[in-house]
């Protein structure tokens, strides 16, 4: 065993690529959820994303229209669950996980021939002498756009749910759909518009996946990932911030968990690589136990399907 | 305008009839995608859903499959319809089943080369109960700290994904395989192997253990206490804590009773069809057995019905592979899509759909 071989700022600035993906989706999710509505289907489209994206992303040459095609396919596979769940009045939790079912199919078939192949490379962001800094270049000056971008995204939907009039209309939605109905605000039209933003960011975060953490097309990539970042929204408690936390958090025990296993701990790699899930269910335990703080962050309206009267 | 308006009653007609609109109209979106795939539609529809049970040149093969894939796909499905009726979802069959297989194989392996007939018995008692332990995990953290069980039950399939791993590569390895992963063969190890009843018919104990399921289901929703309880906390919660319905002792049940149910598949499945636990041992019948429930309209015969069909998408899909290349995941697409016709349909069952204003809004004018 050698633990010498983990260099602390390599570690953190590895944390920060692991933790990009489910820091995307989860933001997404963060804004549907804020607007009263439980997509599950993050893992679908998580990986409708990812497959769309590298699949561009090979045949264009180009990494950012990988991007921008994830970022549409999400959208579009979100748009399924939001013609369901608010024009059709379909059970949510039904609808989130027949998503997910269909993702993983769909996104099987289409990556079929992609399998086994080397995307192009998504370049890092050019700082010039400032990241040949000691430590502070690698950790800050060291990446490619999406770790900023999902960074400022962040801040983005924290600015737009608290100081903006639309981020608070969405909030009025989501905490009470009949109050809001009554105001003359368009619930479903939220609702679709939000749902379809967490489209966007889980497909968008989806593509980090294939395009830049593995970077590799395989069936099933996702592995748990959009789960995890519908867990993180919850230990979030709905706060964007504290997703971000959440996310660098996890994607700290991902690469601690990965480095353990190549620096040969004693312990088996099937155990190593059950961490990080234990570790989200135990998470949740802690923050869904404490009965009096999540009853005032979680949403009045979440879940519940909202249909005008008359 | 189109408008919906809510029925009083959910529609006693649509409820029977959108499962089948649902499965026609997936047979035509699929039909749709095989031929963007460059197949045949026709040709594809037919391989999948008549020539396992009617070609003279496959159904000797395929007709016994059905009872082999419907069989746990029923089990589990039955399970689950319980909870799903009461609003309690868990969605981690598949890790359940996984749990229920391993204590079962473990069981079977610490006896080897015993010929007791108690080691099959055994197996039984130990999937069922590897399947509830897993699934009592979600229902204490639902109960005790008010967890999420759909978050928990689902991200426990990942954990036991990787036990299974685990023990295919390390402690149930075959010592005697050359190092291979993968257990000993138990269909090769005559008190625990679970081999067909009757020759060519497919049944095997687990297939007896989906019929006795489905009856024993179907006495618990309709005529015992329990299972009014389970309808009235799904309908109407509120109701049902007036009436003293006590929610953490229903989240208990429900869970636990899917998780045994799902293990027991695990255990049925591991003795028979899988012959052994390996790495992929898991087939997705977990999930797959949630568009069953819902298909079966979370009722123990539409159960039956729903798991047939799906079983034959499997076999049907199998075929399809082997005559027409098409890919495998094509099935899992087609699936999928059968749940989202399904759920979009059942707005018929719940409102109308009416042309024009609504009365009260013209009243208002």
């Amino acid at each position: 065993m050698d633990f010498s071989s983990i260099n602390p700022v390599t570690l953190i600035a590895m944390l920060m690529v692991a933790a990009t993906p489910i820091l995307l989706a989860a933001i997404g999710e963060l804004v549907v959820e804020k607007a009263g509505v439980l997509n599950l289907g993050v893992e679908g489209m998580m990986i409708t994303g990812a497959v769309s994206g590298f699949a561009v992303a090979v045949n264009t040459g180009s990494p950012l229209f990988g991007m921008l095609a994830a970022i549409l396919a999400g959208a579009a596979v979100s748009f399924i669950f939001a013609v369901l769940t608010q024009i059709l009045m379909a059970n949510q939790v039904a609808s989130g996980l027949a998503l997910t079912l269909f993702g993983l199919g769909f996104s099987a078939l289409m990556g079929q021939s992609y399998t086994g192949i080397v995307p192009p490379r998504t370049p890092k962001l050019d700082f010039g002498p400032l990241s040949d800094l000691p430590v502070v270049g690698r950790i800050i000056f060291g990446h490619d756009i999406l770790v900023y971008v999902s960074i400022l995204l962040v801040a983005a939907v924290w600015y737009w749910l608290n100081y903006t009039r639309s981020g608070r209309i969405l909030r009025a939605v989501g905490e009470n759909h009949d109050s809001a109905h009554a105001l003359g605000y368009q619930v479903k039209k939220v609702r679709i518009l939000a749902i379809m933003f967490g489209g966007a960011c889980a497909g968008l975060g989806g593509a980090y996946l294939s395009l830049v953490r593995v970077p590799q097309w395989t069936e099933g990539m996702t592995a748990g990932a959009g789960w995890i970042a519908l867990a993180l929204v919850v230990f979030a408690s709905w706060k964007p911030w504290r997703a971000l936390l959440g996310a660098y958090l996890f994607g700290g025990i991902t690469v601690l968990q990965l480095n353990l296993q190549a620096a040969g701990v004693r312990i088996p790699a099937e155990y190593l690589a059950m961490s990080p899930y234990i570790i989200t269910i135990l998470v949740l335990v802690v923050m869904s136990s404490n009965r009096g703080r999540r009853s005032l962050s979680a949403p009045g309206s979440l879940g519940r399907s909202f249909h005008a009267a008359g | 305008m189109l408008r919906l308006e809510k029925r009083p009653n959910p529609s006693k007609f649509w409820n029977y009839a959108t499962p089948v609109t649902a499965v026609l109209l997936t047979m035509v979106a699929g039909g749709i995608l095989f031929m963007l795939l460059g197949k045949n539609p026709f040709e594809a529809i037919k391989l999948i859903f008549w020539d396992p049970l009617f070609s003279e040149q496959f159904a000797s093969y395929s007709r016994p499959q059905l009872l082999v894939k419907a069989g746990p796909l029923i089990l589990i499905a039955v399970g689950l319809s319980i909870g799903f009726r009461a609003g309690i979802w868990n969605i981690g069959a598949e890790g359940q089943y996984i749990i229920g297989a391993l204590c079962a194989a473990g069981v079977a392996l610490a006896f080897y080369p015993s010929e007791s007939w108690l080691v099959f018995p055994l197996m039984i008692v130990a999937g069922a109960f590897g399947g509830w332990l897993w699934a009592m995990i979600p229902a204490i953290l639902k109960t005790r700290f008010n967890t999420n069980e759909i978050l928990v039950s689902l991200l426990l399939v990942y954990v036991a994904e990787k036990l299974l791993a685990a023990a295919a590569t390390g402690f149930m390895r075959n010592p005697d395989g050359a190092g291979f992963p993968g257990s000993r063969n138990l269909n090769q190890y005559p008190a625990a192997a679970n081999h067909e009843l009757f020759a060519n018919t497919g049944l095997h104990w687990g297939g007896v253990a989906a019929f006795i399921a489905v009856l024993f289901t179907y006495i618990l929703l309709q005529r015992h206490i329990l299972g009014y309880h389970v309808q009235l906390a799904g309908q109407a919660p509120r109701a049902a804590r007036f009436a003293g319905v006590a929610p953490a002792r229903l989240v208990v049940l429900c869970l636990g009773l899917s998780g045994a149910f799902a293990g027991l598949a695990g255990m049925f499945e591991v003795a028979g069809p899988a012959r052994q636990i390996t790495i992929d041992f898991n087939a997705g019948y977990g999930f797959t057995a949630i568009i069953v429930a819902f298909l079966g309209r979370l009722h123990p015969v539409g159960i039956v019905l729903a798991g047939l069909l799906l079983a034959l998408t499997y076999i049907g899909g199998e075929l399809a592979q082997f005559m027409l290349n098409l890919p495998a995941a094509a099935i899992q697409v087609f699936q999928g899509m059968l749940l989202f016709f399904l759920l979009a349909l059942d707005v018929l069952s719940n409102y109308r759909i009416r042309l024009g204003v609504s009365p009260r809004a013209s009243e208002a004018v």
